[in-house]
């Protein structure tokens, strides 16, 4: 871009970016869900969506049993069947990370060792309305705590009334937070909450100031406001993160979080991401789910390729 | 494995129920042809389909007296609402029998089953039900009151969207009052055959529709024939000629839709993706096949390289094969004749210093295929970027100045459609507002709409079709009625109205359905 990054160089270059026609956006990601998806093909996309899961319990009413219920699951989703992948990581609250890695113990790691993850939400989640220093210790605690990568949530208020420079130095410093002690890095995924943006093209501007700023994941939603992750949103961020890569040879990754329940629905991503970024997207590195309902529906459909028959819902655990 | 080459998810052509052989349809039922039957193949595989009968000129002129008939006897004589109850009828039988009309379409054409699916079926049914509208309110279409259908409408098609172009045909010629003989393409007869068993399911009066098969031949025997009243045809420029010569002087009323050289126009403000979207969409819809295709692309100088490199990336998805597969996105080419014609325009293009470039994809051995071909460095006066190709091929030229963008697309002997991608709402309309074609989309492109009418400007042809435009081609105002028109309208009301046809039928149809 040249010079320094200045609030005003940052608007400048953000309000260029060429803008979104909605229609056409919408028509395509409609064309892309049309996809026909039989047999093998749909049986690698059912594998690959649950070892692509974030697998979430965000509640008020959370304990650490409840974690611990959900870290079995996701090291084990079908007891009845050991090829079945494991998911890439749990997601839950900061305070609940320690209860996390404890109930994974030796399995606690990156999903190319077998592992699973651990991410926790952090930055006053979901909202976001807390000062920086609040933020950044909420981050620093959980990734003291063991969490391997934070989702943050952006500031929308600042944001929308176009303090993106603000927006920009949070999502820095919160990078920062994620620091451990060896010098490595928390994964940092950055919540744009694109249900409070509004527009496509203020999607495509905090997708690209998420990038410019440092976030390795840009995530479509917090999973608490409506509406959530769509098919259109994430092509969009997809559209982001291919031209990111074609620009400085760089992989982002991009995370739908909230309301894909349904196989169907996942395997509409599973397509939009390997004819949008690419093939080489398809891995937990660089693309997940974040949701909790999904995973069952998921098994069950899996059941199904398997014995040609539906079994049911008591034929996969609660988690 | 790699999930991109997903398994194969062909739509099944078990629910189609094709006779070996079909007859012509004259005066409400199939009869044999007199001349050589011919037969009707499946351009992706080359396999026989169904043999067709070819009509002769005494087969033609038997059809034009069955239309003559039925207009005289029943349908100049029914009120605008009873026709309508007609069409209403046939557009439901569409809807119900959409499943296999589409995989007749599809089978006959070659085109994606995504698209006769979701495009051309739909369309068809919309058409009719747009048009049913109509019938009883002509009053309204902008010729007075009372205005009176013509007669017998003499209606040839193209095989680029058989039924469909059926529809945009039948439809307001049947609203208006008319009655039709129809000769479909000769490579594309099926759907055609199976509309005139939904004609008869719908009970319509015997002789309002009649629907003949056969060649050039039959085609001109149909428009000269002396007791047609109007001749709409839809086709190549070439024919178009030929036919406004043989009917000057004749007191038949014509309408034509011919070729055409689309510009689709990309400024640098444009939504990128969505106008490569949009580029896809304009050219490689239907193979190309289509007389309004954007085949001329026409980019801002700025954004040139850009646009050429995302368009390649995108087209490397494109899923070229088996039409059959709810996948493919681009199927076969119609024929072997249109296939060498597309063959030899690229290679000239090449010859005259184009530079020629296609994805990576494996084309069927049986069938008539053709890559999805991109041509930069294309000079205005080259032949690629003046003759209508009619196939996968896409001319990509540059420009500096929205006046320069104007000059050139304007620089067409055809007129037919545009398309500009443009973010600023005033530069869209300035610039369209310059545009000598008939349909102008902005940011988008091959969209259809039965309110909207369709036409062209210069060698494009003439005439409007769909709207309420498309009604004023089979319409003539009331102060021209001849005496027996008049008291025809008059008796109107003593003619039992439509009756339903036996609900036994339908159910069947509706049965073979099955999920979507």
């Amino acid at each position: 871009m040249g010079g320094d990054l200045t609030e005003s160089s940052l608007k400048r270059y953000l309000n260029g970016i060429p803008g979104v026609d909605a229609v056409g956006l919408e028509a395509r990601a409609a064309d892309l869900g049309s996809r026909s998806i039989k047999t093998t093909s749909k049986a690698w996309a059912l594998d690959t969506i649950i070892s692509l899961i974030d697998l979430t319990t965000l509640e008020g009413a959370d304990t650490p049993g409840k974690v611990r219920s959900l870290v079995a699951k996701g090291l084990t989703p079908d007891a009845g069947d050991v090829s079945c992948p494991r998911v890439a990581a749990v997601c839950v609250y900061g305070d609940m990370v320690p209860y996390a890695v404890e109930a994974l113990g030796a399995f606690h790691g990156d999903s190319v060792e077998g592992g699973i993850n651990v991410a926790a939400v952090a930055t006053a989640f979901p909202s976001g309305r807390a000062s920086l220093a609040v933020k950044l210790a909420d981050t620093a605690d959980a990734v003291a705590a063991g969490a391997d990568e934070i989702d943050m949530v952006i500031d929308r208020g600042a944001f929308l009334s176009g303090r993106y420079g603000q927006v920009f130095d949070e999502i820095v410093a919160v990078k920062e937070a994620c620091r451990r002690a060896d010098g490595s890095y928390a994964h940092l995924k950055v919540i744009l909450e694109t249900g409070e943006l509004n527009t496509y093209d203020n999607v495509r501007r905090a997708s690209w100031l998420a990038i410019l700023a440092g976030g390795d994941f840009i995530k479509t939603s917090t999973g608490k406001v409506a509406p959530a992750a769509t098919l259109p949103v994430t092509v969009l961020m997809l559209e982001v993160v291919r031209d990111w890569y074609r620009l400085t040879g760089e992989k982002i990754g991009v995370k739908p979080a909230g309301g894909i329940r349904a196989s169907k629905d996942a395997i509409k991503y599973v397509v939009a991401v390997a004819e949008t970024a690419g093939e080489e997207w398809l891995q937990p590195h660089l693309f997940r789910f974040g949701a909790s309902s999904l995973l069952n529906d998921v098994l069950l459909q899996r059941q199904k390729l398997a014995t040609g028959h539906y079994s049911g819902a008591d034929y996969v655990t609660i988690d | 494995m790699s999930f991109l080459e997903y398994a194969p998810a062909p739509e099944s052509t078990a629910l189609l129920n094709l006779q070996s052989e079909y007859g012509l349809f004259i005066d409400g039922e199939f009869t044999a042809g007199s001349d050589p039957t011919f037969a009707t193949i499946s351009p992706a595989t080359e396999k026989h389909i169904a043999t067709i009968a070819s009509a002769s000129a005494g087969d033609v002129d038997a059809a034009v007296k069955a239309a003559r008939a039925a207009y005289d006897t029943t349908w100049s004589r029914l009120s605008g609402r009873d026709r309508g109850k007609y069409l209403f009828r046939i557009a439901r039988l569409v809807q119900e029998r959409a499943r296999e009309l589409a995989v007749a379409e599809s089978l006959d054409n070659g085109k994606p089953i995504k698209e006769s699916r979701d495009v051309d079926i739909p369309l068809v049914a919309a058409w009719f039900f747009y048009y049913a509208g109509w019938a009883d309110k002509l009053d309204h279409a902008g010729l007075g009151a009372n205005p009176r259908a013509l007669g017998v409408a003499a209606q040839v098609i193209p095989w680029n969207f058989p039924l469909l172009m059926l529809a945009w045909k039948i439809a307001p010629a049947l609203a208006a009052g008319n009655t039709v003989v129809l000769k479909p393409a000769e490579t594309t007869p099926l759907t055609a055959l199976l509309f005139a068993e939904i004609v008869q399911q719908a009970g319509l009066p015997a002789g309002v529709v009649n629907i003949i098969t056969g060649a050039g031949e039959t085609g001109r025997a149909l428009v000269n024939h002396p007791d047609v009243n109007k001749v709409a045809f839809t086709g190549s420029t070439s024919v178009g000629r030929e036919i406004a010569r043989s009917l000057a002087g004749t007191s038949k009323k014509l309408t034509l839709e011919l070729g055409g050289k689309g510009a689709n126009i990309v400024f640098d403000d444009a939504p990128i993706d969505q106008a490569v979207e949009g580029i896809v969409r304009g050219i490689f819809f239907n193979q190309g096949h289509v007389c309004c295709a954007g085949s001329r692309l026409l980019v801002q100088e700025n954004i040139h390289d850009e646009v050429v490199e995302r368009l390649k990336v995108r087209l490397g998805t494109l899923r070229v094969g088996d039409p059959l597969d709810k996948n493919t996105d681009v199927g076969a080419i119609n024929s072997a004749e249109q296939l060498q014609r597309i063959r030899q325009l690229s290679d000239i293009g090449e010859a005259e210093g184009g530079e020629r470039w296609s994805p990576a994809c494996e084309l069927p051995s049986e069938g008539f295929w053709f890559a999805p071909t991109i041509f930069t460095n294309v000079a205005t006066s080259s032949r690629i970027a003046r003759d209508e190709i009619f196939g996968p091929v896409l001319s990509i030229l540059s420009f500096r100045t929205p006046a320069e963008a104007i000059a050139k697309a304007n620089n067409t002997p055809y007129g037919l459609s545009a398309g500009i991608w443009s973010d600023k709402g005033s530069k869209i309309l300035a610039v369209a507002d310059k545009l000598r074609a008939g349909v102008i989309w902005a940011n988008t492109f091959n969209q259809f709409d039965p309110a909207s009418p369709f036409g062209g400007y210069k060698e494009s042809g003439y005439g409007r079709e769909g709207g309420k435009q498309g009604l004023a081609a089979y319409l003539a105002p009331a102060s021209s009625a001849s005496a027996s028109v008049a008291s025809a309208s008059v008796a109107s009301a003593s003619v039992t109205s439509a009756s339903v046809p036996a609900s036994s039928s339908r159910s069947v149809r509706a049965s073979k359905g099955g999920k979507k």
